[in-house]
């Protein structure tokens, strides 16, 4: 028996109501939107329902959109149901200046390192995380360097015209 | 656990029992810049704690200023013992963001240098195996194919180490027929080779002693720790994602998948070794394909999507269209559409994953490598806590880790 992307939709839309927002299926994959306090309900959901089983964790990375007052960093997670061999992205938001999301630790030994990577990157808090300390970068960094303020290239400079040749 | 027993020394003269080592991270044995510091009781490890990031070199946010083919040479250093993977993923991932299809021909032939990339990651992951456990010689028979690897690689790309191979869409140039010859000749040769290899190792009494049970783990631990690629099919899980979300047509192609069941060094030993072998049919039923194809579709190497694949250079000086593109493309003013897309490719130690974010901007508003052993490297300390000192080396080596790409 297959797995569809509607099943999933409606077994969480049935657990979780209208809490889960965003519903959207680029290339395929479904993608959702939960609430930042809910993030581990949901994967434990999805984790333990029998129909569901998304028990491995493909990949789990932040992304930030200054744009977005009140929810500027995005963790997304890839979820892989194996033996369905379904993939699912879920997405939660969380403010910049109070950037707390629950640890998915407990449920995937592999979110230890994706996370000390999107804390060390986006300064996104995991609470709960048994070591939450910069991983690829140097201790002494005291800034997260992939947030957008951070331009690659020194923005002062005049003679690089972005309008004719854009990079 | 102490095996110190014995040793009689006046009390309180020794203040810790225990003894910290460094293992790497510029240690000959750890093949690459890892850094574990070790907690010893005896030779036995008691913890370790993995330091990483010493070649970290920002490829993200790189590619955050990028257009899509400057990212290419990005992605070669990630695994670079077999950067035409990386390649290849990233061309795909372009390409499913783009609605790009291309030709079956142009599948195959990446499936051709695809595999041959694979045999050269796996052959040098299995004979430093052999090194590291006191078995030089195979090394020394496995190496020179390497060699004949690269050299295919060379007259397709020009390049062997950091191969930049291929264009969205395809090839740079069609396949020439000294390419062909070369993959003949390895075709030819290899087999034999590997079962010689094969012929010092897997029966070999003291290589099977050495390898068995080290660093072994679970398929449930495995999985929870996001194991892929060989490691994880050496646990016993049959997940290949050539086979479960099949791309660049690999659904034409008859192969088998290997397991393992202990997830020790031996499995993940032996599990390479009949990937090699697989590959190597895999190899030749693409080259039988590729050899079907007659009159112009013989001469097709890539797709038809002009506003992203680099025209050829002769095109550019004579036709007004191409030297438009081309001049669009190089000065990065070609406008992705927007989209998020997540590809993965079954990279040589695992599944390699790019998940792409375009606003509609010129270069991607984010771009995340998944790479395999990143993410497995952290069961390391589980797998050789416990275990001698040289437990610690071999398993390092039979994980197949490329600080490259852990570092990313």
């Amino acid at each position: 028996m297959s797995l569809t992307n509607d099943t999933i939709k409606q077994k969480l839309t049935e657990k979780f109501g209208d809490q889960l927002t965003n519903w959207e299926e680029p290339y395929g994959m479904l993608t959702f939107t939960a609430p930042k306090d809910l993030n581990i309900k949901v994967l434990q959901f999805l984790y333990d329902e029998p129909q569901l089983r998304f028990q491995f964790l493909t990949d789990l990375q932040a992304v930030h959109y200054p744009g977005k007052t009140g929810e500027e960093l995005a963790v997304v997670y890839h979820l892989h149901n194996l033996a369905d061999n379904v993939r699912i992205r879920l997405k939660v938001f969380t403010d910049v200046n109070k950037p707390d999301v629950f640890t998915a630790t407990s449920l995937y030994q592999s979110a230890n390192f994706m996370e000390r990577e999107t804390y060390d990157f986006f300064g996104v808090n995991f609470i709960g995380h048994p070591n939450l300390v910069r991983i690829l970068n140097v201790d002494e960094m005291d800034y997260f360097p992939m947030r957008k303020e951070f331009p690659l290239e020194d923005q002062t400079r005049i003679d690089k015209d972005d309008e004719m040749f854009g990079r | 656990m102490s095996h110190q027993d014995h040793i009689l020394l006046p009390e309180g003269s020794i203040e810790k029992q225990t003894t910290t080592l460094n293992l790497g991270p510029t240690h000959p044995a750890t093949h690459g810049v890892f850094q574990n510091v070790l907690e010893l009781d005896g030779e036995r490890i008691l913890s370790a704690v993995s330091t990483v990031g010493y070649i970290h070199r920002a490829f993200e946010k790189l590619a955050e200023r990028r257009p899509l083919f400057q990212i290419t040479p990005i992605t070669d250093r990630l695994n670079y013992c077999s950067s035409p993977i990386n390649n290849m993923g990233w061309h795909l991932t372009c390409e499913k963001l783009l609605n790009v299809k291309t030709p079956k021909r142009v599948d195959y032939l990446r499936i051709i240098i695809m595999e041959l990339a694979r045999i050269s990651d796996h052959l040098i992951c299995n004979s430093i195996v052999g090194v590291d456990s006191g078995a030089y010689s195979g090394f020394l028979y496995l190496m020179q194919y390497r060699e004949l690897i690269y050299e295919i690689y060379e007259e397709v790309c020009g390049s062997r180490l950091t191969t930049n191979i291929g264009r969205i869409g395809g090839f740079e140039r069609n396949f020439t027929n000294t390419a062909f010859e070369k993959l003949e000749k390895f075709l030819h040769e290899y087999p034999k080779q590997l079962k010689e290899f094969e012929n010092l190792f897997t029966r070999n009494r003291i290589f099977v002693d050495r390898t068995t049970g080290c660093g072994p783990i679970s398929a449930e631990r495995a999985l929870n720790y996001g194991f892929t690629g060989p490691n994880l099919r050496a646990a016993g899980v049959d997940y290949d994602v050539r086979v479960h979300s099949p791309y660049s047509s690999y659904e034409d192609f008859d192969f088998t998948v290997p397991v393992g069941s202990t997830g020790d060094c031996y499995d993940r030993f032996l599990v390479r070794n009949e990937e090699m072998w697989q590959s190597l049919s895999i190899i030749e039923q693409a080259y039988q394909k590729v050899q079907e194809f007659k009159g112009k579709e013989a001469e097709v190497y890539h797709a038809d999507a002009p506003a992203y694949y680099l025209p050829e250079k002769k095109d550019v000086y004579t036709k007004m269209e191409a030297l438009i593109y081309h001049f669009k493309i190089i000065m990065g003013e070609t406008e992705i559409p927007a989209g998020e897309v997540y590809n993965s490719v079954e990279g040589a130690n695992g599944e390699l994953g790019y998940y792409l974010i375009s606003d509609g901007g010129r270069t991607p508003y984010r771009l995340h490598f998944r790479r395999p052993c990143f993410i497995y490297y952290q069961a390391y300390p589980e797998l050789i806590k416990g275990g001698m000192v040289s437990d610690a080396v071999i398993t390092m080596s039979s994980l197949n880790l490329i600080a490259g790409e852990l570092d990313a």
